[in-house]
């Protein structure tokens, strides 16, 4: 693959990538976590539940190493252990999910019960790296049927839920007195972060799902006045990264998440800094 | 002609359980409340005054006795009611504009996304709810450069988009400096009379609404007294409700002190 030469002609060139079955699956997987993992951030930035989504990644990488030694698809895996790691964090609530020395001793526990999994299989050590940094351009067909089954069922659940979870993201109390299952919700989100974390965890590995999960949705809430506004903005910047992050891949020998966190990081850094941005302007205008 | 009560609460106790334990925060408390009232809750930390409005919001089962709104049990998501909690769990860097916190006390409680003219409509009553208090120029602000009185106009009219029939408000002066609390009451009070709104207010430091109540509920040591200012806020009245020797003092602009009660009871602050 490194012998490919980038000939500045886009379209030749894609048309070059795309005659390779595993770029295709690597673009169709990239674009349908992007999607999910972008909308699904943007309510675990609001929440701020960042260090629950990571830890449920975490968790699944056990789940995918005991998957792997039973000689199973590691994302069944994956999506069984996030998923009861979701449940549990859903039923202790909120405040439990903002339970940062908690969920961080009960993590390293899952990891280190994942290495010993690692250890004890016999096969090869490339498992264990793609599950904690991702190999999305070993990605087979079917499991970007996965994927996209997994990613529509998320979807269509945030659609559903899309105005009580953000009224229980942003104010919980007035949305408990408005009728609104704040139990529920967070068990039900708890389970969607738990799915996105295991279909996220392909592309970009589980030490590195914040780039997907949590920068972009970061980026957009420093941007956006309205919620929709943040959604779209996060799916573009997760999807965009994750093109260009493949797309550079193609041409070098380095790896595909790393290109994608270093985007997304980038960019961060650049919304952060940059002081014509409008949070800035904001407060330059309407001093407290 | 007689005022048709709209709140009416007989030998209401109430309190948390836990498992077999169970803690009783008041016992006994009676009264009525009428519509378009404005009535003052007062006490100390800890007595029991979010516990009676978690009651009206039917977050919470009384232990005994009963309690009805419109002659009906309370029930979360009651239309008729506007909130306004002592705490907001959005974060304070949050960059999106108060409009749209305003609208969700219309249809955050509704499924799916709502179509795009319906969405247009509700920011157009959110606008308007936002002139109601005086805050159509924080419109467009991020929630994050707003102040302690801003962010109160904007839960106010949050709390009355639905256009309710009374206000629960928990603790709506705690942040707002003197002069700013007496404004932030006469808004209220000017708002609820416009649209006859009964409102309950729970307050620490009764003086900046002394022009504003008609009634207070006042919860202490495990009992409620209800009745006028005068009535309640007296030494005699306080001394019986906390069980211990309780004055009560006014400087020559009316102004209230509550001086000897328990630890804790000190809510009725010198201005």
């Amino acid at each position: 693959m490194n012998s490919i030469i980038f000939s500045f002609n886009i379209i030749s060139d894609l048309q070059v990538m795309f005659q390779y079955d595993f770029m295709v699956h690597a673009f169709q997987a990239g674009t349908i976590v992007a999607i999910v993992a972008g909308i699904v951030g943007y309510f675990v930035v609001l929440r701020r539940s960042s260090f629950a989504a990571h830890a449920l990644s975490h968790v699944g990488f056990t789940g995918a190493a005991g998957a792997v030694l039973i000689g199973i698809n590691p994302i069944f895996g994956l999506l069984a252990f996030t998923m009861s790691g979701g449940l549990l964090m859903g039923i202790l609530g909120r405040k439990a999910v903002n339970r940062d020395i908690q969920i961080g001793t009960v993590l390293a526990f899952m990891l280190g019960l994942g290495v010993l999994f690692i250890s004890l299989y016999t096969g090869y050590a490339t498992e264990a790296y793609s599950l904690l940094f991702g190999e999305i351009l070993g990605i087979a067909s079917s499991d970007v049927l996965i994927t996209l089954i997994s990613g529509v069922i998320i979807l269509v659940a945030l659609a559903i839920l899309y105005r009580p979870l953000l009224f229980t993201s942003l104010d919980e109390d007035v949305a408990e007195a408005k009728g609104v299952s704040v139990f529920w919700i967070g068990i039900i989100f708890m389970l969607l972060i738990a799915a996105a974390t295991s279909i996220a965890v392909q592309v970009v590995g589980v030490l590195l799902i914040f780039s997907l999960m949590v920068t972009p949705a970061a980026i957009a809430e420093r941007l956006a006045s309205k919620p929709s506004w943040g959604v779209a903005i996060s799916v573009l910047i997760a999807v965009l990264a994750t093109w260009l992050g493949l797309f550079i891949s193609f041409y070098l020998p380095y790896p595909v998440s790393f290109f994608i966190t270093a985007i997304v990081f980038l960019i961060y850094i650049f919304i952060r800094l940059m002081p014509s941005i409008r949070n800035f302007s904001f407060q330059a205008h309407y001093q407290k | 002609m007689e005022k048709q009560n709209i709140i009416t609460a007989k030998n209401l106790s109430a309190g948390y359980s836990s498992g077999k334990s169970q803690k009783i925060v008041f016992e006994n408390a009676n009264f009525s409340i009428a519509k378009g009232e404005f009535v003052g809750i007062l006490g100390p930390n800890g007595a029991g005054k979010t516990t009676l409005l978690k009651l009206l919001l039917g977050l919470l089962e009384p232990i005994s006795g009963e309690i009805n709104i419109f002659n009906e049990c309370p029930r979360c998501g009651n239309i008729k009611i506007g909130y306004v909690p002592q705490h907001h769990s959005f974060d304070s860097e949050l960059m999106i504009e108060a409009l749209e916190i305003v609208r969700l006390g219309l249809s955050g409680n509704k499924l799916g996304f709502g179509m795009p003219s319906k969405n247009r409509k509700e920011r157009e009553e959110a606008f308007k709810m936002l002139k109601i208090v005086g805050a159509e120029e924080l419109a467009h602000r991020p929630l994050s450069t707003l102040s302690g009185g801003e962010l109160q106009r904007i839960f106010l009219a949050q709390a009355l988009i639905g256009n309710p029939d009374i206000l629960l408000l928990d603790e709506p002066l705690a942040s707002l400096d003197i002069r700013r609390e007496s404004e932030f009451v006469k808004l209220i009070k000017e708002t609820a009379m416009a649209r006859n709104i009964t409102v309950l207010l729970i307050a620490h430091n009764i003086n900046p609404l002394l022009s504003a109540l008609s009634r207070v509920i006042y919860v202490a040591n495990g009992c409620v007294a209800v009745g006028n200012p005068g009535d309640v806020l007296n030494s005699e009245s306080l001394t019986k409700l906390y069980g211990s020797p309780v004055e009560v003092l006014r400087d020559s602009y009316g102004r209230i002190a509550v001086i000897g009660a328990e630890e804790g009871a000190h809510h009725h602050e010198h201005e």
